[in-house]
């Protein structure tokens, strides 16, 4: 016991080190194993498939949809593993224009995906809107928050308001649009809080750490932490759009074109309803 | 106001020279107190005083926000007294002061530890009280190591960016530093800003290390002199 109490620092220093292992080990058992059962089953086939990664590109807002569709893609195409990077459509859109590896985005504003056009990195007749969206307020679940839209925002219940960057996060760019039209953007500017990607807004508002937020109706639906206060003005809601293309780049082409595909068939449509995305014809 | 560049710039001012001072009085003196004790447990003492060193920045962002969220301990307190301390400017005071802590307090207890215990004897025998020692006999001799440590304290504080992105926020204007504000300039592809916004760091860096360089050469060696007279 001399040993550990002189060297106490040490001891702290490696039950703690022990701890972090424990629970990494606990929480990666999930992910790995699934990993591993789609490329052992390819060495089984007798047919020439070939494993190979698929990488989709798609906005934050569309974390939990796009996971479930993954997962029901994978399990129809066991020789692709679709990685999904989740992040702002103003990050994927950087990464896209730096040579990250992409081969599908699916982006939560045009604008984003216009620049990628402009700049010649979409593959040619691939670009179609997909999805539409509506922006809310939400406050944290318990606030006594109340108001008819966006305009009460001027008042002095608020103080602190959190949103995406409207720089580079389409929710924050919608939002501060809602803002505009009804006059109140330089009278609020003062109380936002500018945040990188919507589902950081969402956390921000759940903890409780601000008045209010402005998110997607998708992101309000799947917290049970907070609740909405308004809608953006239909002007602004009507405009959203989600646009999905092929990236140039891309090494799969045909993989790429048929997971676009995959996105308009009907049981995907079903779970983009479920989460509350409004499918947009054509 | 998101094309200022005058604002990240004053807050980083700020932000850091206030957190260089109260980090440089907090550390000299538990530096001090922690090279002279041999108590139970001083090693632990040191590892907690050296963890946000140790700490991923995202990790200490992140116990912050815990500590001083709406429903956090420290939270609920200062809400008692009307002010919430995350997403305000003083929580950036806070992070870099936290962050900054070990690097001015490793420095200063090493240049502690150096001084001859036999010559702050000498002084205390001729009558010097304890603050007296402190002031006039121990830190001129660990001068130099305790203006290393300032510098790495106003450097780190300069560029702390993943705690105080956590517990400050992105507040154009309230809390965005200089290196928050080039994030979101490449974020949202303003490259032209971010590379305006380096280039300020830049000049401050420079200018910093200089003064104090020259400073540094100022070392004095009057308080041995005097004991000598």
């Amino acid at each position: 016991m001399n040993f550990l109490r002189k060297n106490s620092f040490i001891t702290l220093v490696l039950t703690g080190l022990l701890i972090a292992l424990l629970a990494v080990a606990g929480c990666g058992v999930t992910s790995t194993e699934t990993a591993t059962s789609t490329t052992t089953s390819t060495t089984t086939t007798t047919t020439q498939v070939v494993a190979f990664d698929l990488n989709v590109s798609a906005a934050a807002s569309l974390t939990d949809a796009i996971t479930e569709i993954n997962n029901l893609y994978m399990s129809k195409h066991t020789n692709i593993t679709v990685l999904t990077n989740l992040a702002s459509s103003g990050t994927l859109q950087k990464q896209i224009e730096q040579g990250a590896p992409a081969d599908v985005f699916l982006s939560a504003g045009a604008k984003q995906m216009q620049a990628l056009q402009d700049g010649g990195l979409l593959l040619d007749g691939t670009r179609k809107n997909l999805l539409t969206n509506k922006v809310v307020l939400v406050a944290p679940a318990g606030s006594t928050l109340t108001m008819a839209d966006f305009s009460g925002l001027t008042g002095a219940a608020v103080q602190k308001i959190a949103i995406g960057d409207p720089e580079s996060v389409p929710a924050g760019t919608y939002g501060k649009q809602a803002l505009d039209q009804l006059g109140i953007y330089e009278q609020v500017q003062s109380k936002l809080i500018l945040c990188s990607d919507v589902k950081q807004v969402l956390s921000y508002v759940e903890a409780g750490n601000v008045d209010a937020g402005i998110v997607y109706a998708t992101d309000a639906a799947i917290s049970k932490s907070v609740i909405i206060v308004a809608a953006a003005p239909a002007e602004v809601n009507n405009k959203i759009i989600y646009p999905v293309a092929v990236i140039k780049a891309t090494k799969n082409v045909d993989a790429a074109k048929a997971y676009i595909a995959f996105l308009a068939t009907d049981e995907v449509k079903a779970i983009f309803e479920k989460y509350g995305f409004v499918f947009v014809a054509g | 106001m998101t094309d200022s560049y005058l604002a990240p710039l004053w807050i980083s001012c700020k932000t850091v020279l206030t957190t260089t001072v109260i980090t440089f009085f907090i550390g000299i003196f538990v530096a001090r107190w922690m090279a002279r004790y041999s108590g139970r447990g001083k090693n632990l003492i040191d590892g907690i005083f050296i963890l946000p060193l140790v700490l991923p920045p995202t990790v200490v962002g992140f116990g912050l926000l815990l500590l001083f969220g709406r429903n956090g301990p420290l939270g609920e307190f200062f809400s008692w007294f009307g002010t919430t301390i995350v997403f305000s400017w003083p929580a950036t005071v806070i992070t870099a002061v936290i962050m900054t802590f070990p690097l001015m307090y490793m420095s200063a207890k090493a240049g502690f530890e150096q001084v001859d215990i036999n010559v702050e004897n000498a002084a205390r025998t001729l009558g010097a009280g304890e603050w007296r020692v402190f002031w006039t006999v121990t830190m001129p001799m660990a001068w130099p190591a305790v203006v290393a440590a300032t510098i790495l304290t106003f450097a780190r504080a300069l560029g702390e960016f993943g705690a105080t992105l956590i517990l400050a926020g992105n507040i154009p204007g309230k809390t965005t530093t200089i290196p928050v504000a080039i994030y979101f300039a490449i974020q949202a592809g303003h490259n032209d800003r971010a590379l305006i916004l380096v280039a300020i760091v830049l000049a401050i860096s420079f200018a910093s290390l200089a003064a104090l360089a020259y400073w540094k050469r100022k070392t004095p060696k009057t308080a041995i002199i005097k004991l000598t007279e």
